[in-house]
């Protein structure tokens, strides 16, 4: 029984260790991706562009239903007015990276490595090895380059649809004021509350692509194998998003 | 061809979204920071400063015109000294003015407004505001009504 702990345990902090050593290898052979820029705009286009429209209905309902949640709280003390900066605050910081990251886990990380995992099913990766081109050089890094960029991109619009969807609820449709929403908006947004999104949206970003490409490269060559690849990446992203998330906010609160 | 054409435009048009929601963030959702001509520093000191903040609003007559920039005890005089920053296109203000901690609305939050004086030199970066109001703070004010309801009997 403990040996089976200890082993599952061994197992962890041993696939853990792989894990980091494959992400040092990613930013080792970055930089020679980078002179080949068309192999990263292709993965931009299917992690970034092909989750668009996903992220913009989504951002746009959050924020719409966020600005209805803290209307129908905040009018209870007489401050609708708040209504601006409460959205923008709590889509910036907390529900833009994160429920962005969640959704790009799903829609785009899955993508990654049911391809990866094909590709090491069908022995694509092994005939890459044997043409002498190195399957990370050529596969791991431009997906994860093209996520690791893509994310802070597609969390930025997120927010900013978001902030409309609250817009369109709390003035039209609850009748606020448009120049109190921006400008309460204004006074209770500072520049380091953008910052932590932004920053919190880059690592998100590295983690849930690191994921992705990690789970397709590593996956058992079989049919099943794919399949758990696919489940393992949206699990272990969300888990590992949202302790990073708890992090990062602990870290600018204190 | 016609593939490759459709997934140029469609990167391109993402990543410039990515970027004007990025520039969108930036400049049009916060202004806590921005005085675009330059501004001036001016310390004041407080008896008790009640739950001013850094970054709190500094206005004259309603009207914004800098933020308070920091908030330190002052070791020997025992109070504390609030340096505040103010807009440098408001460089005429009086420099005989009061500056008073006040509250907007009931369960607002504080702010300085400043009052001006009479005199003709103006304030500059490192004037010191030397007629001061502390913050009214609701405990002190309940002790007084307390003492003044017992007195009147």
């Amino acid at each position: 029984m403990i040996r089976d702990l200890a082993e599952t345990f061994g197992g962890f902090v041993r696939t853990f260790g792989a894990s980091q050593l494959f992400f040092a290898r990613l930013l080792a052979e970055s930089p020679r991706v980078l002179l080949r820029p068309s192999l990263v705009s292709k993965q931009v286009y299917n992690a970034g562009a092909l989750s668009l429209v996903l992220i913009m209905v989504c951002g746009f309902f959050v924020g719409a239903v966020i600005g209805l949640q803290s209307y129908s709280n905040l009018a209870r003390f007489g401050a609708e007015d708040q209504v601006g900066p409460f959205s923008a605050l709590a889509l910036m910081k907390e529900l833009g990276p994160v429920i962005t990251a969640l959704l790009f886990a799903g829609r785009a990380g899955t993508a990654l490595a049911s391809e990866i995992g094909l590709m090491r099913v069908t022995d694509q990766l092994s005939a890459m090895e044997m043409m002498a081109i190195d399957p990370v050089v050529r596969v791991a890094v431009p997906r994860f380059l093209g996520g690791a960029f893509s994310l802070p991109l597609l969390v930025a619009i997120f927010t900013s649809i978001g902030i409309l969807g609250a817009y369109v609820v709390g003035v039209p449709l609850m009748g606020l004021d448009s120049g109190a929403f921006w400008s309460e908006m204004k006074q209770g947004v500072a520049q380091a509350d953008i910052w932590e999104g932004i920053i919190k949206s880059i690592v998100f970003g590295i983690a849930a692509s690191l994921i992705a490409v990690w789970e397709g490269y590593n996956c058992q060559p079989t049919a099943e194998g794919v399949g758990r690849a696919t489940t393992r990446t949206v699990v272990i992203s969300a888990v590992v998003v949202l302790i990073f998330d708890f992090m990062i906010t602990a870290i600018a609160i204190t | 061809m016609q593939q490759t054409k459709s997934v140029e435009i469609g990167t391109g048009a993402f990543v410039l979204l990515g970027f004007a929601a990025l520039f969108f963030l930036t400049t049009q959702t916060s202004n806590l920071q921005s005085f675009d001509d330059g501004y001036f520093d001016v310390t004041a000191h407080f008896d008790n400063i009640g739950g001013l903040k850094v970054r709190s609003p500094v206005s004259m007559a309603g009207v914004k015109i800098g933020r308070v920039q920091s908030i330190e005890f002052d070791r020997e005089r025992f109070d504390a000294l609030v340096v505040l920053r103010i807009d440098a296109k408001y460089d005429q203000i009086p420099d005989d003015s009061d500056a008073s901690i006040l509250t907007a609305g009931l369960l607002g939050s504080q702010y300085v407004g400043l009052q001006p004086g009479g005199s003709d030199l103006y304030l500059e970066e490192g004037s010191e505001l030397e007629f001061t109001q502390s913050a009214i703070v609701l405990e002190n004010l309940i002790g007084r009504f307390l003492v003044n309801a017992g007195g009147s009997d």
